[in-house]
């Protein structure tokens, strides 16, 4: 069982979303981050004020998956997410020690497989 | 001169001119955070550019001694245009009231293109459309020698000039410009209702001016305008609402805010022409082509993203024809229309339709195709990705100001020591 965090531009979060969905990854949770990923800082003017917005908006989206889902779900955010100029973000891909489905109790590899699929573990 | 007359136009040019900003917002609302600037800005910027070459040349165009096509040169630069009278108020004053009828009508055409056009590429279209299709076709209508004004067309306040005609140039840029970039593969919401409702009520509120000072005075014909222009918005609102929840279950506030709109739009040509009891059932009927007309075009390839097509061209072509039905002599003292034994206005009344969305139409198609010669009419679709507020604008709409650095000089920065230290630690 692996936690896939992906960090990428908030504009590709839809594409992301839809390369998951076809690749019949299930389950996961998004947040909006800020960050810095070494790219060209915006420029923007207020009233003649200039500033650099040195953090951009970012989507964080974490997703854990039974070791044979790791690389369905990498190889569909690194097609989806990515532009090709600095600043797409970043996959971690982290051991996960254990897990409970809250509603059933249900624990570690039965907890991440979508209810209705047949564990194979 | 009168000068209650003055009175009341001066109000009511004042009261136009505020629907600019209400339709800002009513558009603003509507689409997406990151293009809201870009959207009401489109708005905004007519204030100035519309306003300015109105004044310049397009009051000339439409309203000079000229054609019945066109008028002539004699108010270019505002030449003649003086506190002499011009029926009973001062020339200059009913110039102002003009300008804020061809200020609201480019910005009516944004509504089909927001989200994607190019910043540059729509303050040329608007300039050349303000000048090339609005005066052309407000002189037809409004000018004593135009040929639809000779003819006896019935267009109390702009139905044909200002709503069918913005609607038809909506038609033909959404075209032009084409769908955005991921249209009808994910859905584009709404992300301020309530300045979609604020928008509403104010267009409403300005309305009575649009519709009510196209008496130009302060004449009982302007007390019959500002009662069905109440009247018809508010039936068009019932009958929106029903249709809504007949069809969804519920009433929904988009829904709201767009039926007050095509109630308004609905009146505008018959404002003054019809007896109050008329524009309840006007607004009422009004409703139904343009409610089914917003449903079938989101499941068509035409992308016009705020539905002007569905609101103001075929509200306003609605209610043009329906002012050749029930427009009423013993109410206003102008004609009488097909439920009063005279089946002919009817006639006329189809024919300025059909003539404006001709030449409109024509003529905004070769604009668009000539203005993209110039520049290009879409931005990059990188851009429309980012959204157009940073993009064409280089601001945003909401944002928490975290990480804006102070820019003093082209490139020194001051960075105050926790950001400093908060920007190390992202990039580490």
């Amino acid at each position: 069982m692996k936690l896939v965090v992906a960090i990428f531009r908030s504009e590709r979060l839809s594409a992301v979303l839809e390369e998951l969905y076809r690749a019949d990854v299930q389950g996961l949770s998004i947040s909006r981050v800020q960050g810095h990923g070494g790219e060209r800082e915006q420029v923007e003017t207020y009233r003649g004020t200039t500033v650099k917005m040195e953090l951009s908006e970012k989507s964080r989206l974490e997703i854990c998956v039974s070791n044979h889902f790791v690389d369905p779900t990498v190889k569909a955010i690194l097609k989806a997410a990515r532009t090709g100029a600095v600043g797409d973000g970043k996959i971690f891909v982290l051991p996960v020690e254990k897990i409970y489905r809250i509603r059933t109790g249900e624990e570690d590899q039965a907890a991440v497989t979508p209810v209705g699929v047949p564990s194979r573990s | 001169m009168n000068q209650a007359d003055i009175a009341w136009m001066l109000v009511s040019t004042a009261l136009v001119l505020l629907m600019t900003p209400a339709l800002a917002f009513f558009y603003g609302g509507l689409v997406r955070s990151k293009n809201s600037l870009n959207t009401m800005m489109m708005s905004f910027v007519s204030l100035g550019v519309v306003g300015v070459l109105w004044a310049l040349l397009g009051y000339s165009l439409a309203f000079a001694p000229g054609g019945a096509f066109i008028g002539g040169l004699d108010h270019a630069l505002l030449r003649g245009v003086n506190l002499e009278a011009k029926g009973t108020i001062p020339h200059v004053l009913f110039m102002c009231f003009q300008g804020t009828f061809a200020i609201i009508t480019a910005a009516l055409i944004s509504g089909a293109i927001v989200e994607r056009m190019r910043f540059s590429a729509y303050l040329v279209f608007i300039s050349l459309w303000t000048l090339c299709v609005y005066s052309p076709i407000c002189h037809w209508v409004w000018a004593s020698d135009g040929w639809l004004f000779t003819w006896g067309a019935l267009d109390f306040a702009g139905g044909t000039v200002v709503h069918v005609n913005a609607g038809v140039a909506a038609f033909v840029a959404a075209i032009v410009l084409g769908p955005r970039k991921d249209y009808a593969r994910q859905a584009f919401l709404p992300h301020n209702v309530p300045f979609a409702l604020l928008g509403a009520g104010l267009l409403w509120f300005g309305w009575f001016g649009f519709n009510a000072g196209s008496a130009l005075g302060a004449t009982p014909a302007a007390a019959l305008a500002f009662a069905t222009t109440m009247l018809a918005p508010a039936a068009a609102l019932v009958v929106w609402t029903l249709l809504d929840l007949m069809r969804n279950g519920k009433i929904t506030a988009v829904g709201a805010a767009t039926g007050i709109v095509v109630g308004l739009v609905a009146i505008t040509p018959a404002a003054g022409h019809i007896s109050p009891i008329s524009a309840i059932l006007l607004g009422g009927i009004a409703a139904i082509p343009s409610y089914y007309g917003l449903v079938f075009r989101a499941r068509t390839r035409l992308d016009d993203s705020l539905d002007v097509v569905a609101a103001h061209g075929v509200g306003g072509t609605v209610g043009a024809l329906l002012t050749g039905v029930f427009s009423e002599k013993a109410w206003s003292g102008v004609a009488d229309g097909l439920l009063f034994g005279n089946p002919g206005q009817l006639g006329i009344q189809a024919v300025a339709v059909g003539a404006t969305l001709l030449y409109s139409g024509v003529v905004t198609f070769g604009l668009l195709k000539l203005v993209g010669v110039l520049v290009p009419l879409r931005a990059e679709a990188t851009d429309e990705g980012l959204g157009m507020d940073v993009t064409q604008h280089g601001e945003e709409a909401y944002m928490d100001g975290e990480g804006a650095i102070l820019v003093l000089h082209e490139r020194e920065a001051v960075v105050s020591p926790a950001l400093a230290s908060a920007a190390a630690g992202g990039r580490s």
